[in-house]
């Protein structure tokens, strides 16, 4: 078990702040700035995340520099109450700085593609305003060094994320889709927020270092329901059943905002969660066994769903989740997996990035036709994209030497010797995974860049410009090489083993398990060929199977969201609306009728004629007088 | 004399006046008849004043003497305008203010 021990900052490292001034910078200046920055808006938008980028390697290498890698820069007191004090500290240890190079260069990547994407969009401005906020509120998030900051990062990105899905807003779809998101995204933030009012309660602190520090004492009861809570977080941030169904309808927003917030980054801040609350993982089995059945569980159903998606990016969706049920999974299996998930965090940054901008390449030189049944052929005609998708490609099914082969098979091997004969199940289900990611790839790519042209009559696809291949091309780079580079001499593992612990022995990089995994991805590989890649592809879909039907829907999982969620949800608002209508305005409404129907009758005696009212006078006195003798005598 | 006459003079005069505020029509009369029930009144503050030998009952003759006063001249100024604005002095016309 490890515990968080920090230092002041020092050097470099005390101008932290600087991470999060760029972006959001640039984002108020976009922002508030209006009509005014149209012309030179994206300039500034693509510079910020440039020298947030900047930034981060100067303290990057300021660490790697240092003795004391794990420094926190105060920047004021944020709530000082007596005896509850939350500050505004920056914490920059080995575990926050791969999230901010991840996140400031892959988001530079994607910032400087989208100036080519997003070149025609009337809004370009706006879209690079919400991009900066995106990257600020994602940088507050992994830097924040207590919970209570990381929440406002954590809303932060969901608020980003809910402003770019629904950046085309004109488009219902698009609409309905944010509005999807953000709602589905408060119920984990819900999970959370339980979370940090536990640990209010029970340490009176927020803070990382505080929390750690005494949730060993708190009792495992305490750390389970922490880890429970934790583990609902992740589920909604990270896209994990049972809160994944927003990710798909979440394709609606720009391709660049799917591949920065929607793949590389975002999506991963359960993943970062849940690795960075290590301690309290740590000392509970159940709360682990739960991640990494949630992981495996969104694994399989990720890919399933991606094997029959005909809409590229839909299909990278179901591909996103199931990488990230991959590093959850490698996060619930303790000191083992830590190394691994965020590696492949790192590697699945790059190779997911690239996938993505490859298809929006592809939609930028079609019209923004997303149907791969459509497509069909498109290596000829574009060659780049083709081969930085082809190397993302290899890395993600995992074909040695690439990223994904490094990162993803240890989480294979590390389940099998974890978690006893429940270990063993899950780990069969993560191989058969494995074979189901390369099938569902391969299938993308038969699809997309060979066999016969199936394109709209009136498409004519070209290679994008360079603004948008060069950042492809450094993505594919990444993809080839992040993985060696992270576990090849344990870098990523020494790096971060302040953090999150040693590993148990593992059995180096070409496993028993791994090599299995290659095989699956081979027969996967060789299923795909099979099904799509020797015969032509039908340019209409066939009905398919049940299992197809079924993942075209999502696997029912809105079905399921809608029948037990939202019908009964329904029905308690009509049940309640009837009881308000009928029961409580009902009663008031019938008193108030009673009033108002007696007095209008008894307003009538009021004639205006004076001998009445005299008359009506002289008998209450005569009877006043009278009552008077009958109590006297 | 015994003060029962008095008091059975008052008595008479009160209901006199009584009906006459309910059977006219004509306020000048309704008002005379106001005037005939305090002065009824009056007449048996002042019986009673002398039957039990204090000043009491004389005192608030006075006060009475005084608000009738007052009213005759609040009452007929308003009888005046009344009459100015509807060329009529009977109670029953006057019978806007109602339901």
């Amino acid at each position: 078990m490890t515990t968080l021990h920090t230092v002041a900052a020092t050097g470099a490292l005390k101008l932290s702040w600087l991470l999060l001034a760029f972006p959001l910078f640039g984002a108020v200046v976009l922002l508030v700035g209006g009509r005014r920055t149209n012309r030179w808006g994206h300039l500034l938008g693509v510079a910020m995340p440039v020298a947030a980028f900047g930034y981060g390697l100067i303290a990057f290498f300021a660490l790697l520099g240092d003795a004391n890698r794990s420094q926190d820069q105060h920047l004021y007191s944020w709530i000082p109450v007596a005896g509850f004090q939350v500050n505004m500290n920056l914490l920059v240890d080995q575990l926050s700085i791969c999230f901010v190079l991840l996140i400031t260069g892959v988001g530079s990547l994607i910032i400087i593609y989208s100036a080519g994407y997003m070149s025609h969009d009337r809004d370009r401005r706006r879209f690079f305003g919400y991009m900066n906020l995106f990257l600020a509120a994602m940088l507050l998030l992994v830097l924040g060094d207590n919970y209570l900051v990381l929440y406002v990062g954590w809303e932060g990105v969901g608020l980003a994320s809910y402003l770019l899905i629904g950046f085309w807003q004109y488009k219902n779809s698009a609409a309905v889709a944010a509005k999807k998101a953000f709602i589905v995204n408060r119920v984990g933030d819900a999970g959370l927020t339980l979370a940090i009012f536990l640990m209010f309660t029970e340490f009176g602190t927020v803070s990382f270092t505080g929390v750690f520090g005494t949730v060993g004492s708190a009792g495992s009861g305490v750390a389970t329901a922490l880890g429970l809570l934790l583990l609902l977080g992740a589920c909604g941030k990270s896209a994990q059943v049972p809160l994944q169904s927003w990710l798909l309808d979440a394709m609606e927003g720009p391709t660049p905002v799917s591949a920065l917030i929607h793949a590389a980054t975002m999506v991963t801040a359960g993943v970062y969660l849940l690795v960075r609350s290590n301690p309290i993982l740590a000392l509970s089995p159940d709360a682990r066994l739960a991640v990494v059945l949630v992981g495996t569980v969104t694994l399989l159903f990720g890919g399933i769903i991606a094997c029959a998606k005909d809409d590229i990016k839909k299909s990278l969706a179901g591909s996103t989740m199931s990488q990230i049920g991959y590093m959850t999974l490698g996060a619930g299996l303790g000191p083992a997996g830590y190394v691994f998930a965020i590696a492949l965090l790192l590697a699945h940054g790059f190779f997911k990035a690239g996938l993505f901008l490859g298809a929006g390449s592809v939609m930028h030189g079609m019209n923004d036709e997303v149907n791969m049944r459509r497509y069909g052929g498109l290596a000829r005609v574009m060659p780049i994209t083709s081969v930085t998708f082809g190397l993302a490609y290899l890395a993600i099914i995992g074909i040695p030497p690439f990223s994904g082969f490094f990162t993803k098979d240890p989480i294979i091997g590390a389940d099998f010797s974890e978690h006893g004969a429940a270990g063993k199940v899950l780990g069969t289900c993560a191989l058969i995974g494995a074979g189901i990611t390369a099938f569902y790839m391969t299938r993308m790519m038969f699809m997309t860049w060979y066999g016969k042209r199936r394109w709209e009559p009136e498409a004519h696809p070209h290679e994008s410009p360079p603004v948008m291949t060069w950042p492809m091309i450094v993505l594919a780079i990444g993809s080839v090489g992040a993985g060696a580079f992270l576990i090849l001499n344990d870098r990523l593992e020494k790096f971060l083993a302040p953090v999150v612990g040693v590993p148990p022995t593992s059995e180096g990089v070409f496993s028993t398990a791994g090599l299995v995994a290659l095989a699956f991805a081979l027969a996967g590989v060789a299923l795909a060929w099979v099904m799509y890649g020797r015969v032509p592809v039908p340019s209409e879909a066939p009905r398919g199977s049940l299992l197809t039907v079924a993942s075209r829907k999502d696997l029912y999982g809105d079905a399921f969201n809608e029948s037990v969620l939202m019908r009964p949800g329904q029905w308690l608002t009509r049940l309640s609306v009837f009881f308000d209508n009928r029961g409580v305005d009902g009663l008031v409404n019938t008193l108030a009728a009673a009033v108002g129907g007696t007095s209008g009758r008894v307003r009538k005696l009021q004639t205006g004629f004076v001998r009445s009212y005299a008359l009506s006078m002289f008998f209450g006195a005569a009877v006043l007088v009278a009552l008077l003798l009958v109590v006297r005598l | 004399m015994s003060p029962i006459h008095y008091v059975a003079l008052s008595v008479i005069l009160f209901v006199i006046g009584g009906v006459g505020v309910l059977v006219r029509r004509n306020a000048i009369v309704v008002f005379m008849c106001i005037e005939l029930m305090l002065n009824a009144c009056n007449l048996a503050f002042v019986a009673f004043a002398r039957m039990h030998g204090n000043l009491d009952g004389q005192v608030i003759a006075f006060f009475v003497m005084v608000v009738a006063a007052a009213e005759v001249v609040v009452g007929l100024a308003i009888l005046m305008a009344i009459f100015r604005a509807r060329r009529s002095a009977s109670v029953d016309d006057a019978n806007l203010l109602k339901y």
